[in-house]
């Protein structure tokens, strides 16, 4: 069952009299279930595609459904109900509050999302456990690795049991190794809890872990690879 | 964890948070402190023409007012004493008086006065002097003449106690009444204008001397905690016949005085208003700042579902906390001044003369009343969350795109 649909999708950006067509007319179907990466150079337009897709910007045409609701019918309110309850997103730069801990940048989703005290101080821990950050709750980001910071990212991504998360080059502030790390956690998280995970990325490793690499090149797909399971 | 979050992102950069929070500590203190030196002025005013014989009402012949002649007097004073024993609240006072404009002179000088017969034991808890005296005394029962005067009065005419002075002024039979008095005793008043106005002599003194029988020209109320007049003032005119009787406050009295009290209401606002500007521009600039350099963890907090009612008030929790931090401090140190200065006061004798016009003490004390505290920390606070709302809602208008998209 697609998880993610869009339709035709075109996205034009006005810069003062200029027009720039990022997108022009990309048509994709993405399973539940699913570990895809977009790739491509920079300024393909993949970063803009997991926007429209994250509800984070809306098409100038076409339609983006993702978990069967309609982007195109909801307002500003309404997708940032979706991506509250729906779409984890996990960026380049980590992006954690700096003055809250671990565990707290965990709960703050599900403070958000109006989960009860206790049950946010569970399940908070549960998931840094899971992503190999248990005896680090109560650290600040400054007092993390770059890597336990992403793997943080991604567990605020995770707890609150969104339909897809979203990865934007996460590994692109981390070396290698620690890229590796965080990319078999994520890849163990896909399988093990069938969470969907769509990255973008012109990282190497992260199209190698790819099960669907998508090709996006000048605002179009130039090419949809499946691998072999 | 919306207070943890606040709290805690105050203190991400400490310097500014001490600047917005000095801007409040010295509006706060600037309003409490300066708004209880004026208070303290304008009770002292309000006391000092309370206490200068006007009393919180005064009841008159009708035309007394218009003309403060011995034939305007009350004739029949048992009819207000019963009047006042109705009507008076439990702790208040009343003294009856005879009160006339005279000559005052002596071997070298004359002038104008106001020649006021008392009751001592009744002028207790009403008016000043029954505690102004300082030399000599009030009413020598063994000099039957005598007279006390202010020491201005005593200076300007260099004579001293035991000294005579020649009253003169007009009896109800429109003959001159003159009679000879020794100075039995001296008073301080407040302002050096009521010690060259006032002379006083026994009450029963003034009446013989002006032929005046059992009359008064006034009767003045002292009110517990100067609270009430005008209730009192409206029972005692219903009761008392009107084409006879006038009751009036000490606001219809003193209409100067009343005029300065509304000027320094309006100033005290003024006030108010010109150091909030002051203290609202910092408390913008400052916290627009803060919000433009936090707009990638805006966008994030955006992305992640935030809805932007819940921006706003996240930036308006960490205007509350150092709103909250400067008023406690604000409050504080206008607290330790205020109190510093309530034995010593401000001395303001170099301006004394311009002062004294104004019915103002020489020394000025702050008054702090807890109406005044209220409102200008109410006015602090939510004043302060208001223009608040500027930058909190700028940072809520930031899309997850545009910010993120920030180095």
């Amino acid at each position: 069952m697609a998880i993610v649909e869009t339709t035709d999708v075109k996205k034009i950006y006005k810069q003062g009299n200029l027009e720039v067509e990022a997108l022009k007319g990309v048509s994709l179907s993405i399973d539940q279930g699913g570990f895809a990466a977009l790739a491509g150079p920079s300024g393909s337009g993949k970063t803009t595609m997991l926007n429209l897709i994250g509800g984070l910007d809306l098409a100038t045409s076409g339609t983006v459904v993702v978990d069967g609701q309609d982007f195109s019918k909801m307002s500003q309110s309404d997708l940032a109900e979706m991506r509250l309850r729906k779409i984890g997103f996990v960026f380049q730069a980590y992006n954690l509050i700096p003055v809250l801990s671990a565990i707290e940048n965990v709960e703050f989703v599900m403070l958000l999302q109006g989960v009860p005290v206790a049950e946010r101080r569970d399940r908070a821990r549960a998931v840094l456990d899971d992503v190999g950050l248990d005896g680090k709750y109560d650290r600040r980001p400054a007092e993390l690795s770059g890597g336990q910071q992403q793997r943080v990212a991604v567990a605020r991504a995770v707890v609150s049991n969104p339909a897809i998360i979203l990865a934007d080059e996460p590994t692109a502030n981390l070396d290698s190794k620690t890229g590796q790390g965080l990319l078999e956690m994520m890849k163990e998280m896909n399988e093990k809890k069938r969470v969907t995970f769509i990255f973008s990325t012109h990282d190497e490793m992260v199209m190698d872990y790819a099960r669907r690499l998508i090709h996006i090149r000048d605002g179009q797909v130039a090419d949809d690879v499946v691998k072999p399971d | 964890m919306y207070f943890q979050l606040g709290w805690r992102n105050i203190w991400r950069n400490p310097r500014r948070t001490a600047v917005i929070t000095i801007a409040v500590v010295i509006g706060v203190w600037a309003m409490i402190f300066l708004g209880a030196m004026m208070q303290g002025l304008v009770s002292q005013m309000i006391d000092n023409g309370i206490a200068t014989l006007t009393g919180d009402l005064q009841i008159h012949h009708k035309d007394y007012r218009s003309d403060p002649v011995v034939e305007n007097s009350i004739t029949k004073p048992g009819e207000v004493e019963a009047a006042l024993k109705k009507h008076l609240p439990p702790g208040a006072r009343w003294a009856g008086r005879v009160r006339v404009t005279a000559i005052a002179s002596n071997a070298r000088h004359s002038t104008g006065v106001t020649l006021v017969g008392i009751d001592p034991e009744k002028e207790a808890g009403v008016s000043f002097i029954d505690h102004a005296v300082t030399n000599g005394r009030l009413f020598d029962p063994k000099v039957r003449n005598g007279i006390v005067v202010g020491q201005a009065l005593l200076d300007k005419f260099e004579t001293r106690i035991g000294h005579k002075l020649v009253l003169m002024s007009q009896d109800t039979t429109k003959q001159i009444a003159s009679r000879a008095f020794r100075i039995v005793g001296v008073y301080r008043a407040e302002l050096e204008a009521t010690e060259k106005q006032y002379v006083f002599v026994p009450l029963d003194l003034a009446r013989t001397m002006l032929q005046l029988g059992p009359g008064l020209s006034e009767f003045s109320i002292a009110l517990p905690e100067h609270q009430g007049e005008r209730e009192l003032a409206g029972a005692l005119s219903a009761e008392l016949p009107r084409d006879i009787y006038r009751v009036e406050t000490w606001e219809e009295l003193l209409p100067i005085l009343r005029a300065y009290l509304k000027v320094f209401d309006g100033f005290i606002y003024i006030w108010y208003l010109v150091v909030f500007i002051a203290m609202g521009f910092g408390i913008v600039n400052t916290t627009l700042m803060a919000v433009f350099e936090r707009m990638r963890e805006f966008g994030l907090l955006k992305a992640l579902g935030m809805r932007p009612v819940w921006i706003i008030r996240e930036v308006l929790t960490e205007s509350f906390f150092v709103l909250l931090l400067g008023m406690l401090l604000g409050n504080i140190g206008a607290f330790l001044c205020v109190w510093a200065l309530s034995a010593t006061g401000i001395d303001l004798s170099f301006m004394s003369q311009g002062a004294e016009f104004a019915g103002m003490s020489r020394i000025i004390y702050p008054r702090i009343t807890v109406r005044e505290v209220m409102v200008a920390n109410l006015v602090v606070f939510f004043l302060g969350l208001l223009v608040s709302l500027y930058p909190a809602a700028k940072a809520a208008r930031f899309t997850p795109i545009e910010a993120m998209a920030q180095t």
